[in-house]
């Protein structure tokens, strides 16, 4: 990013930050966290210990960050190195993201960028400036990708509270700022447990690992009033709804995955992983000492803000978490592909020079096709 | 603290205070290496060791529980003070587990015990005080909260024990009792093994060299040479593979293969232009990041991921070699 362009976005984002301190607190405990920032064309800043929202506000004043974070781990000593901090307890979280559900780029909201020209186009097998085939994807604004991860959110959400049995109150949704969703959960005995339980719990709700035996399926004698029934509680109720869609279908399936054998049905679960298993980041999840970006601050990918979620149906990123300002600013942007923003339908650009409300601006900028002029 | 009547201590002899308990019953060790009327309980001690080198578990001999020296008890405090005197770590350890394994059949007993309420009730507070797991009855089946379950879980690597395959409702796992004492048995038998480690060792006592002694020939046979070949498992071939070609290795690829080499004793120096390949190649980075694995930047030297964590990155692609292997380190590794 050029020199005029982080000068622009930082006095942007500060000025964001200066509006709506509201939207910026610390977390519960917070002489435990670790917190860190990151600066545009900057590394990052970590191990950084912050006692009150005063503290907080003043570091984003200081330091104009393109990215601040703050870790679900709570420790002894959050600002000394890690082997040294003393980890306590973490918050479980998931994320679940786009671009880890979708089968293939969005043909219409899909951007492609050249690393060998640095040519941006729509979206294609190669480059049409140099015809090369290095290729990095640039996704914009797409209802469809948000819709599908809210559908996922709602999914684990379930196994959160029939499997799991965590408190639903106690479970937070926040809007990453980009493509996808942070699931919080607070105030449950998950919060002892370490990176390799995590791991186990990220298996359990993805659907990994399963044999055919849980599900009925002996490598002898099986019949099929041990296969997985409609009310059956966990995992076997939902793949016995997955399996025969509807109640009277049971028989002639069930019927058919016995003569199919113990093996193939072994193969198919792990089929079934992508189909009705959770789409969590496991990394995620069992990173017991991952920082996270704070809630209310600003994504740095798209300038959308981290935003606590009250009804995720209701909820649209494109305009509850778009908070930059509509100040018209002169930009030239490269942008084959319409996109929308606060219910306004933008571009397409090729190579052009134009003037646009700021969030449209800081939006293209952040996703590295425009710059200022 | 669990109260503990005759019967409890013979099933569950680790519970009690070795040296309180022979000075209540009026018993000095001395006693045990001269007088001939108790070299009986020496003799099955070391019987009780040498069982349990073996793999086999104690049996219990119903008659001497309501004799006036109660064998089993004496038998184990015994055995504990031979293996303490031998020092040998491996029969410590195999003695330990074979123990765990002989509670885990009582424990298993009592947690279904109808009848005598008091027994199901006291192996239910043995789980609570020494595992800090609350398990409920619900009819024939227990549950425990799935965290505490997790937190045992993974000691195990078969797929079964996996949550995917247990019943799992409301934040509770449901187990039968086998499986809920089974749950527990890594942790009876570092419960056991820390017991008998943290216990002091006596001076050498007379009439006892003969015994240990036998277990010091006897632990010769459990040393272990393996010899080791260096072909690479497959996915650390796959990992170069990909990497050779100037394909994109993932992060958890790069971290696999890194961590693998270095344990395997290649410098960072080595590792570095294998990297060369890969699309984001940087050199500065490339040996940024290998000093922090190694140790040499940071406090910590990582481990080469296990075989689990290897298959749920997508990373692992066995030969039937990998069958018994829990890491990649171990791939190749033979006992001579």
């Amino acid at each position: 990013m050029n020199a005029k362009d982080t000068v622009f976005l930082e006095d942007t984002f500060k000025k964001f930050y200066f509006e709506h301190f509201d939207l910026l607190h610390v977390p519960d405990d917070p002489h435990q966290r670790e917190f860190g920032y990151q600066k545009f064309n900057g590394g990052m800043n970590r191990h950084i210990s912050l006692k009150s929202d005063k503290e907080l506000h003043l570091l984003l004043m200081q330091n104009k960050p393109s990215d601040v974070y703050c870790s679900n781990a709570r420790y002894m000593f959050p600002n000394l190195p890690m082997s040294e901090k003393d980890w306590q307890n973490a918050e479980l979280i998931f994320d679940i993201d786009a671009k880890d559900l979708r089968k293939e780029h969005p043909k219409n909201n899909t951007l492609i960028k050249c690393s060998d020209c640095n040519e941006i186009s729509a979206l294609g097998e190669l480059c049409s400036n140099c015809q090369s085939t290095k290729l990095s994807f640039i996704t914009l604004t797409c209802d469809d990708c948000i819709k599908l991860t809210k559908d996922e959110v709602l999914k684990l959400n379930k196994i959160l509270i029939d499997d799991l049995g965590i408190n639903e109150e106690n479970i937070k949704i926040f809007f990453s700022g980009n493509e996808g969703f942070h699931i919080y959960v607070h105030k449950s005995e998950y919060e002892s447990v370490g990176s390799r339980e995590r791991a186990e719990l990220s298996d359990y709700i993805m659907f990994r690992g399963g044999i055919p035996e849980t599900f009925g399926f002996k490598k002898f004698n099986t019949n099929k009033s041990s296969l997985p029934n409609f009310d059956d509680v966990g995992w076997n109720g939902r793949l016995a709804k997955h399996l025969y869609g509807i109640k009277s279908n049971r028989p002639k399936i069930s019927q058919e995955i016995l003569s199919g054998g113990y093996t193939l049905f072994q193969k198919r679960l792990e089929d079934f992983r992508d189909s009705i298993g959770i789409k969590i980041d496991p990394n995620v999840t069992q990173d017991i000492h991952r920082i996270f970006r704070l809630p209310g601050s600003i994504n740095s990918k798209s300038g959308l803000t981290k935003i606590f979620i009250e009804d995720l149906k209701k909820f649209d990123p494109y305009i509850d978490a778009c908070f930059i300002d509509d100040e018209e600013i002169e930009v030239a942007v490269n942008c084959p592909i319409e996109f929308s923003l606060k219910k306004k339908k933008f571009g397409p650009f090729n190579n052009e020079q134009v003037s646009v409300p700021k969030f449209v601006a800081v939006y293209m900028m952040c996703k590295g096709i425009a710059s200022s002029v | 603290m669990i109260n503990l009547g005759n019967d409890e201590i013979v099933k569950y002899p680790f519970l009690t205070e070795a040296g309180k308990y022979l000075n209540d019953k009026g018993f000095s060790l001395d006693q045990f290496g001269t007088d001939p009327d108790l070299k009986k309980i020496v003799d099955t001690a070391f019987e009780r060791i040498i069982t349990s080198s073996e793999g086999r578990i104690f049996k219990s001999d119903p008659l001497s529980i309501n004799s006036a020296l109660p064998l089993e008890i004496f038998s184990f405090l015994i055995a504990v003070i031979l293996l303490k005197l031998s020092g040998i770590n491996t029969l410590i350890r195999r003695f330990s587990l074979a123990e765990a394994r002989r509670a885990e059949k009582f424990l298993e007993k009592d947690l279904m015990n109808h009848q005598d309420t008091t027994k199901a009730k006291l192996s239910l507070q043995i789980f609570q005080e020494l595992f800090s797991v609350t398990v409920e009855k619900i009819d024939e089946e227990f549950t425990i909260l799935v965290s505490d379950y997790l937190k045992h879980s993974i000691n195990f690597h078969e797929r079964e024990w996996k949550l995917i395959n247990r019943k799992v409702t409301n934040g509770k796992v449901h187990l039968t009792p086998h499986e809920t004492v089974r749950l527990v048995r890594k942790e009876l038998d570092r419960h056991i093994y820390t017991k008998i480690n943290s216990s002091s060792t006596p001076e050498m006592i007379i009439g006892f060299e003969t015994y240990v002694d036998k277990l010091k020939q006897l632990a010769k046979k459990f040393e272990v040479k393996t010899v080791e070949s260096k072909e690479f498992p497959p996915c650390i071939k796959h990992a170069i593979e990909v990497l050779e070609k100037g394909e994109n290795l993932s992060h958890s690829g790069r971290f696999l293969l890194a961590t693998f080499l270095l344990n395997k004793g290649q410098t960072v120096e080595q590792i570095a232009p294998l990297f060369k390949n890969a699309p984001d190649y940087n050199p500065k980075v490339t040996i940024y990041q290998l000093n922090q694995l190694s140790g040499v930047s940071g406090t910590t030297e990582y481990k080469s991921p296990s075989c689990e964590k290897v298959k749920s990155q997508n990373l692992c692609f066995p030969v039937p070699a990998c069958d018994t292997i829990i890491n990649p380190l171990q791939f190749g590794r033979k006992r001579v």
